[in-house]
């Protein structure tokens, strides 16, 4: 054992002074002791212990010079000369610390070549370990031959160092550490644990590439030559691998390799277990036959008494928990005792699983269990749980109340910034969705602005309050809180607040006087922003002004969205130069760039679980197209703007032009919005205008283009084509595009185009307008009050049947996709296995007819599906029309 | 229109103060459900061997007594200290003296023990087994143990900082687990020990557990 490295002092001193062997250590002063390194009649004691000074200073972060290191370097490989085995060892630790340059390595490699060879084991192992990571590639060609005998050497350590080495060079050289391939297959099969896991590992990197070898692999040893548990881990790893790759080519039949996971749940070793059940819950399309198994032995760790395994089953449950949910009910009991278990990061997943799974009845207990324990745990803990209590609510709007309560109790508690916005960003998307939360949310808001101390979460408030409030029962009720926070709050809070006032003067007439009365006392106020809008507004107001004429105008211009990139805003600011022509705003260019790479950034990142499904309408008019079309003139008597598609693509990723196409549906009138992207540098499109073939569509007639002056590169542009049609018809048909447009050349240096311009076109996919386009998503909170209260002499029943699908939930969405409608509560997700499911959708249809839908989906037969459906709308034909829809799509 | 923007300035405040829900609008229904705790819960890298990103043994202050980090997570001495901060203060309050406890967080999951007043931790990526990692630290925390013959205390550690080093060493290389029983580490340190007057060696693994117990046995009679 070593000795103390400083004599020690009284034992009863040291109780009570903070101690340390290495008090007031510095590094010049090691440095200078590192001399003794020099001494021809090494002290190994002596010299051990500067290694450990030297060792101790680095590890607290101290840093050598390039001058010091290299000193230091030098004078520990004199050190080889002494045969103290200690002090050998703490020679490789310095050396790997010290990560000699090429020029250095050259000293020790003879050394440690030498050390390589010893008969001492130890030796053996380290001087590999230590010379594989200062080595390069010329060097190792050397030592090649060495490594290959060491992979297969009888002693585990040495063997494992040589794996471990060959893991690390397979990343530098890996077209030496390739060629050991045989002596490694040759380790896999050894005895020692480890040295198996080593070898499985580096095995596997070597092949990694090759498909074939690796599924060779697996076959190979799932047969039961693994033994060491972080072999079996590994080689589980490597088996969902394979399942993974093999179950995209082919389909049906059983999984292959199943068993052996399965088998793997009866390990001895938790680890093993633990890798199996994670793998089984992450296979593609997991039927429940299969997790089964899997969740039961989680469901027993949940009971364990160490929290890591608690902690990994509960981890793992919450993940199945999103897409499986009925996989997991049966663990709701042991899950409940978690939620107050000592180790938050356990109870918190606990909690959020609970949520997942729970049902409407248990809303009300799990509520009442975790009022007590959200008071003890980190607020990044509570942001999970606000957000999981966020959609458990939308999930069943009935429970508000409760939700609502529990959400606005803790608003009122302590917490930080991140915190409470998590839980007013939940109040407002709450507010947005269930109508009947409206009340009793906005009252919740107001109160926490009486005492809020962050502006941004006030400002936001105060904003959503000016939208929402004047359209409640009695608005008046708001404006105490709002003019407290003019007389109390800081310039920004005042500001925003002057505005809300605005926007209930506007919507409310009764108000406007009293409302005149407070925003004349803004006048004075100390801030001249505060003072700028209370004029603004008075003015817009009182209808004297200049400004906004008429009363359409005011509300525009509080209500209206600013929908202009910030971005594209600056810049055109920036060109502007003063002039006599004043800056016209509209010029701005409404495409931001960075758009497609946010899109595919979301979707990327969304989960393909049915979590991500969960009801929320869909934004329906979006106001900054509406906006657009309405000014251009000739859009202009189209009437209300009634849907707007999402964009879709009609060319391929990383083409030369890129264009997507937005289809605005009006009552008697269709526009396309074609958005185009020029994307390269050497080239400036003029006349850009989209040719649309509407052969395919023999209801809609062209009435109007409106094409693109220029499209410089990389600064997106819209042209647009407007179709007539047929009121209260149901046009559909297919069109195809070509985009026509005169190209200059552009000098890249300079920026300047050519004057001449050649003609050119081309092709764009087709785009298709389907019955889907004419119906807006909007859901209900409650359907069945919503179904009830419709018409029931509107409905028609009807029984379809769909024929051979692949899944029943494949069948569900299929249909959903063919009518375009909000899927209600949840129901679009179909539990995996059912046999049958009612899905519940709401929409409007074009004319602005409410529908709601009900579908019973059964399976008959093998993989036949059967569908009965259910409509009933304001209007008994557009009843009719949605089965029509149906039969046709 | 254009005169209404001619005072650009009321303009920018409007946007910055409060049109910032816009967004939250568009975004709220793809975000359902993606908290710290369940986004670090992405993909897991099956393919990957099982790594750990560092091992760390602080004091009762959260002051380093030996650190290694094997990933480049952590790039300057300032980062690696501010994760020490952070893990040493999470963990704090929790008792992790009979079981070794875990926690998520910044996207990484950390095992800790704490034995006396000192502070074990071993740190993985999120996707990482955890009974894995909980593994590594058994295997190191009881092989100090036996280093330091049941002594595991600061000072004890500090005088025999070069076994810790060497006992890191030999539990984990370049993030790859090389050993994690803790006798066979212990063994491998010890025959290294310094001079022949007092060798590890001499006292076999049995006695050095007894003594560890005894010791322990004592700190619980306090």
């Amino acid at each position: 054992m070593a000795q103390p490295l400083v004599v020690k002092k009284d034992d009863d001193l040291d109780e009570e002074e903070y101690y340390s062997p290495f008090l007031g250590i510095e590094k010049g002063a090691v440095l200078q002791e590192a001399r003794v390194f020099h001494d021809p009649q090494l002290d190994a004691r002596r010299c051990c212990q500067v290694i450990t000074k030297l060792l101790y200073l680095l590890n607290q972060g101290d840093t050598f010079t390039k001058v010091e290191a290299t000193e230091v370097f030098f004078a520990t490989t004199k050190l080889f000369q002494s045969k103290d085995a200690g002090l050998r060892r703490m020679v490789y630790l310095m050396i790997k610390e010290l990560s000699p340059s090429a020029d250095e390595v050259i000293i020790v490699t003879s050394s440690l070549m030498k050390d390589m060879n010893s008969k001492t084991d130890m030796y053996r192992a380290n001087a590999i370990r230590v010379l594989c990571r200062i080595i390069d590639s010329t060097l190792l060609t050397q030592i090649e031959r060495y490594l290959k005998q060491a992979i297969v050497d009888k002693n585990p350590v040495v063997a494992s160092a040589a794996l471990v080495s060959g893991i690390y060079l397979l990343q530098t050289s890996p077209e030496v550490v390739k060629r050991w391939s045989n002596e490694v297959q040759e380790a896999v099969q050894s005895r020692a644990a480890l040295v198996q896991f080593h070898a499985l590992a580096l095995l596997h990197q070597i092949r990694q590439n090759d498909r074939l070898a690796v599924s060779k692999l697996v076959t190979s040893l799932t047969r039961g030559s693994v033994r060491s548990p972080l072999a079996q881990c590994l080689l589980i790893r490597y088996t969902s691998q394979v399942i993974r790759e093999s179950s995209m080519n082919s389909q049906g039949g059983d999984r292959p390799f199943f068993d052996f996971l399965e088998s793997c749940l009866r390990n001895k070793a938790e680890m093993v277990i633990l890798e199996a059940a994670r793998a089984i819950t992450e296979l593609n399309g997991v039927t429940s036959r299969e997790l089964t198994p899997a969740i039961t032995v989680l469901q027993l760790f949940l009971s364990s008494s160490k929290p890591v395994l608690r902690f990994a089953a509960v981890r793992t449950l919450n993940k199945v928990a999103s897409t499986h949910p009925l996989a997991v009910t049966n663990c709701n009991i042991d899950m409940e005792s978690l939620i107050s278990d000592q180790n938050r990061s356990i109870a918190t997943l606990a909690i959020t699983t609970l949520l997942k799974t729970g049902n409407e009845s248990s809303v009300d207990r799990l509520m009442k269990q975790m009022t007590n324990f959200m008071s003890d745990i980190a607020d990044e803990f509570k942001i999970v749980v606000v957000e999981a209590i966020r959609s458990l609510c939308l999930k069943f709007p009935l429970k508000y109340r409760s939700l609502m309560n529990f959400l606005s109790n803790i608003l009122r508690e302590e917490g930080g910034f991140e915190y409470k916005k998590a839980i007013v960003d939940s109040i407002i998307i709450l507010i947005r969705d269930i109508p009947d939360a409206k009340e009793s949310g906005l009252f919740h808001l107001c109160e926490f602005i009486e005492d809020c101390e962050f502006t941004y979460l006030s400002t936001q408030i105060l904003h959503f309050l000016g939208n929402e409030g004047p359209k409640t029962s009695d608005p008046s009720k708001y404006i105490r809180y709002i003019y407290n926070r003019v007389i109390l709050e800081n310039a920004t809070v005042r500001a925003s607040a002057v505005s809300t006032l605005a926007k209930f003067g506007a919507l409310v007439d009764s108000l406007k006087p009293r409302i005149f009365v407070l925003l004349r006392r803004c006048l004075f106020d100390g801030d001249d922003e505060v003072r700028d809008r209370a004029t603004l507004y008075l003015k817009l107001l009182g209808g004297e002004a200049t400004v906004g004429e008429t009363e359409k105008d005011v509300n525009e211009f509080l209500f209206g969205s600013f929908d202009i990139p910030l971005v594209n805003l600056e810049t055109s600011l920036r060109n502007y130069e003063p002039s006599e022509a004043p800056f016209d705003i509209s010029s701005v260019s409404l495409e931001t760039k960075s758009q497609p790479l946010a899109e595919k950034k979301t979707t990327g990142k969304k989960p393909t679980g049915p979590a991500s499904a969960l009801s929320g309408p869909v934004p329906t008019v979006d106001a900054s197209y509406e906006k657009l079309l309405s000014s251009i003139p000739e859009f202009a008597g189209f009437g209300k703007l009634f849907k707007s598609s999402a964009p879709v693509e009609l060319t391929e990723a990383e083409t030369e032009y890129s264009v997507n196409v937005v289809k605005h549906i009006y009552d008697g009138h269709v526009v396309l919005q074609y958005n185009c992207t020029n994307t390269i540098p050497e080239q400036l499109l003029e006349e850009v205008v989209v040719f649309v073939d509407a052969s395919e569509a023999d209801e809609f007639s062209e009435v109007a283009t409106k094409s693109l002056r220029s499209l410089p590169y990389d600064s997106p542009g819209q042209t647009f084509v407007a179709f007539e049609k047929l009121e209260g018809v149901l046009a559909t048909g297919k069109f195809s595009n070509i985009l026509k447009f005169i190209v200059k050349e552009v000098d890249p240096s300079t920026g300047e185009a050519d004057d001449d311009g050649v003609e050119d076109e081309y092709q764009l996919e087709d785009l298709e307008i389907t019955s889907a386009d004419y119906m807006l998503k909007v859901g209900v909170s409650n359907f069945r009050n919503a179904w009830e209260s419709m018409d029931p002499e509107s409905e028609r029943v009807d029984e379809y049947g769909l024929g051979a699908r692949e899944s029943l939930a494949e069948a569900v969405s299929a249909v959903i996709g063919i009518l375009g409608m909000q899927p209600c509560e949840g129901t679009d997700v179909v539990p995996s296995n059912s046999r049958s499911h009612t899905c519940l959708l709401s929409g409007v249809f074009i004319g602005n007819v409410k529908v709601l839908v009900r579908l019973s989906f059964g399976l008959s037969g093998p993989k036949e599906v059967a569908m009965k459906l259910a409509v009933r709308s304001d209007d008994p034909e557009i009843s009719d029309k949605i089965h029509e829809i149906v039969a046709n799509g | 229109m254009v005169a209404w923007f001619g005072d650009m300035r009321i303009i920018k405040r409007t946007i910055s103060g409060e049109l910032s829900l816009l967004p939250l609008f568009l975004n709220n229904v793809k975000k359902e459900g993606t908290g710290d705790l369940e986004e670090a819960m992405g993909e897991f890298s099956k393919e990957s061997c099982p790594s750990v990103k560092n091992i760390l043994l602080l004091d009762s202050e959260g002051k380093r007594v030996a650190v290694k980090y094997f990933s480049d997570d952590w790039s300057s001495n300032a980062s690696k200290l501010a994760f020490e901060k952070s893990v040493f203060t999470k963990t704090l309050k929790t008792n992790a003296r009979s079981e070794a406890e875990i926690t998520l967080f910044d996207g990484y999951i950390v095992v800790y023990k704490f034995v006396q007043d000192l502070h074990f931790f071993v740190t993985a990526g999120d996707d990482e087994n955890e009974l894995i990692i909980a593994n590594v630290l058994q295997g190191f925390s009881d092989s100090v143990g036996l280093l330091l013959r049941g002594d595991v205390e600061k000072r004890t550690a500090l005088e025999n900082l070069d076994l810790i080093l060497l006992c890191i060493d030999e539990i984990v290389d370049g993030g790859i687990i090389l050993e994690t029983d803790a006798n066979t580490i212990a063994g491998k340190v010890a025959t290294n020990a310094v001079d022949g007057s007092a060798p590890f060696s001499e006292q076999t693994i049995s006695q050095a557990l007894a003594t560890a117990r005894e010791h322990l046995a004592r700190s619980l009679l306090k």
